[in-house]
């Protein structure tokens, strides 16, 4: 750790933040877009206009937009997002039940997905243009192509119905068996995984080719090293940097999966949860979903930012 | 222009094909798409009903046309539309640098960073869904790409000898962007476009697989999988059929990019 990493890794928090700071706003304005008033939609058309004022002063409709933004933002921030337009329960709570099963889903895809692009991605690029290396663009060109709920629904249909060997909904009150657990979420987490393989190995792939045409990777080549030595020793340690990245960037990918994941095998989370508040257009809690889907994004495109500062070995000593 | 490779006419082929049925689907579809026509709902495939029947008993194969007309129509649409303001966008910023391309760039990465189908869901949750919704949701949620691509061409571009000679000849910017820029930058931003169309695409469908894009009776392919989702425990091709026919045009529209020369990404042996 030196002066020019703290630097950069300053700067990058830095942006990150900034970027939060836009994204909120852009949230806060695509509520803004709602034609007319959140107050005389939620009371109806019988609604006396003593009952809509009082309600626009409860949600602070009266205030200036920069106003009401700065409010939000406040209670977002201190973890009180309001409280939900459908059922009056607070946000928090709402959001707090879902988010251990949706961190599970997420956790578990994780260890499936990562490991796997990884290898592909490197031995990809490590046999570059050889039969191996085209057959695995091809098929990751036509499962990026197709939308996530054909491959939940054929999922579906050959493992639920056909072979009978897993169950089609996700979810059962009161699992506390991991292997049952693991069975029961089998399907989800293999349509993500095959979801976020493609851009994830495809990235990877990208970065350490990109190295592996450098100069230096040519002298190890002319000094007589395998590739296998070549990749491992010379190469990653070098595209580490770009590889975290473009994983952290993947789950971008993974997060629209995640939506058509749970809601097609009806799953407990927050994505599920965030679907059904859009359907019911609960403002606040489409809202605090969405800021933390995209905090917990930025969060990790930051985190691998910093990993990818501290990996460089080209700023390591100065 | 090299010749296309195989792959590529049979992607080419298959993309002409879904334009000409959306286009015809009107003259060439069997059936009025919301007329039932048979008792024997989510049926198999027969000579009278080529892709079966839905969850009402109606025609598949008029429905899927007509579905096409909704996909491909508002995906042309929105990919248009976000291309434009995209290439906009990026020229002028290229072009004239400084703040504009510091704010622009700056807001519209920030953009990037919310996943496409998350900030579809906070645009319809607060104006509903709509055709014209989709459309501009769409179009604004893929600009920042389009933006970013063309934007880092034109620099690269606008680097580059023979605009260096424009400008010493006295060229105005207006000139220089129409006349030396834009045509160098057609391919790569055709190429951007057929991305872009696919994602809108899968955007749209999973919308409207969600419930939340194109609303009954209206129904583009997202739409008639929801519906007859049903149908998946026994195979029904009501549910299959829609599904296949976005996968078709989405991989051709892949696969076609990725084989024209010099502008896929797959190529970078």
């Amino acid at each position: 750790m030196n002066a020019a990493m703290l630097r950069l890794i300053a700067l990058r928090l830095a942006l990150g933040l900034l970027t939060l700071a836009i994204v909120s706003a852009l949230v806060f304005t695509a509520t803004e877009l709602l034609p007319g008033d959140v107050a005389e939609a939620l009371l109806g058309q019988s609604a006396t206009p003593q009952a809509v004022a009082g309600l626009r002063a409860a949600l602070h409709l009266d205030q200036p937009a920069w106003k009401r933004f700065l409010i939000w933002a406040g209670g977002m921030l201190s973890g009180d997002p309001g409280r939900s337009l459908v059922n009056q329960l607070p946000v928090a709570s709402l959001i707090g039940n879902r988010l251990p099963n949706s961190l599970k889903l997420a956790g578990l895809t994780a260890c499936v997905t990562v490991p796997l692009a990884l290898t592909l991605g490197i031995t990809t690029a490590m046999w570059r243009g050889s039969r191996y290396d085209r057959i695995v663009a091809t098929l990751i060109i036509g499962i990026v192509s197709v939308p996530e709920f054909l491959i939940a629904s054929l999922a579906v249909m050959i493992f639920a119905v056909k072979l009978r060997w897993l169950p089609a909904l996700a979810f059962r009150a009161g699992v506390q068996d991991f292997w049952t657990m693991l069975w029961l979420l089998a399907m989800p987490i293999g349509t993500l995984t095959l979801v976020g393989i493609g851009q994830m190995a495809r990235m990877t792939r990208a970065a350490l080719v990109t190295v592996l045409a450098s100069s230096y990777i040519e002298m190890a080549r002319l000094k007589g090293a395998g590739p296998i030595r070549i990749v491992l020793i010379h190469a990653l340690p070098n595209a580490l940097g770009p590889i975290v990245n473009a994983v952290a960037l993947s789950t971008s990918f993974l997060l629209g999966g995640v939506i058509i994941v749970e809601t097609i095998f009806n799953y407990p989370g927050l994505a599920k949860l965030m679907v059904d508040a859009v359907s019911t257009r609960d403002l606040p809690l489409v809202q605090a979903c969405a800021m933390l889907f995209c905090g917990a994004y930025l969060s990790l495109v930051l985190i691998a930012d910093v990993v990818a500062i501290l990996a460089n070995p080209r700023l390591r000593q100065r | 222009m090299r010749r296309l490779s195989p792959v590529a006419v049979v992607a080419l082929l298959v993309i002409l094909a879904w334009a000409v049925a959306a286009i015809l689907a009107p003259l060439i579809a069997p059936f009025p798409p919301g007329r039932i026509v048979t008792r024997d709902t989510l049926a198999d495939i027969s000579a009278r009903f080529p892709l079966g029947s839905d969850y009402l008993g109606r025609d598949m194969l008029s429905r899927v046309l007509h579905g096409a007309r909704y996909t491909m129509g508002i995906a042309l649409v929105s990919t248009t539309l976000a291309c434009l303001m995209g290439v906009t966008l990026g020229l002028t910023a290229a072009a004239r640098g400084g703040w504009f391309d510091m704010t622009a760039s700056r807001i519209l990465d920030a953009m990037i960073s919310v996943p496409s189908l998350l900030a579809a869901l906070v645009v319809v949750s607060s104006l509903g869904s709509s055709i014209p919704v989709l459309i501009g949701a769409a179009a604004v949620i893929y600009t920042p790409g389009a933006y970013r691509l063309s934007r880092a061409v034109a620099v690269n571009i606008a680097a580059m000898d023979f605009v260096t000679v424009a400008r010493a000849r006295g060229e105005g910017t207006l000139y220089i962007i129409a006349a030396e820029i834009l045509p160098n930058m057609i391919l790569p931003v055709l190429t951007d476009f057929g991305l872009r169309f696919v994602f809108v695409v899968l955007l749209l469908t999973g919308m409207s697989f969600l419930g939340l894009g194109i609303q009954p009776p209206a129904a583009d392919w997202g739409t008639l999988v929801r519906e007859n989702i049903e149908g998946l425990s026994y195979g029904a091709p009501a549910v299959i059929m829609p599904a296949l026919a976005i996968a078709t045009l989405t991989i051709s529209v892949n696969a076609l990019i990725d084989r024209i020369p010099g502008a896929g990404q797959g190529d970078s042996r």
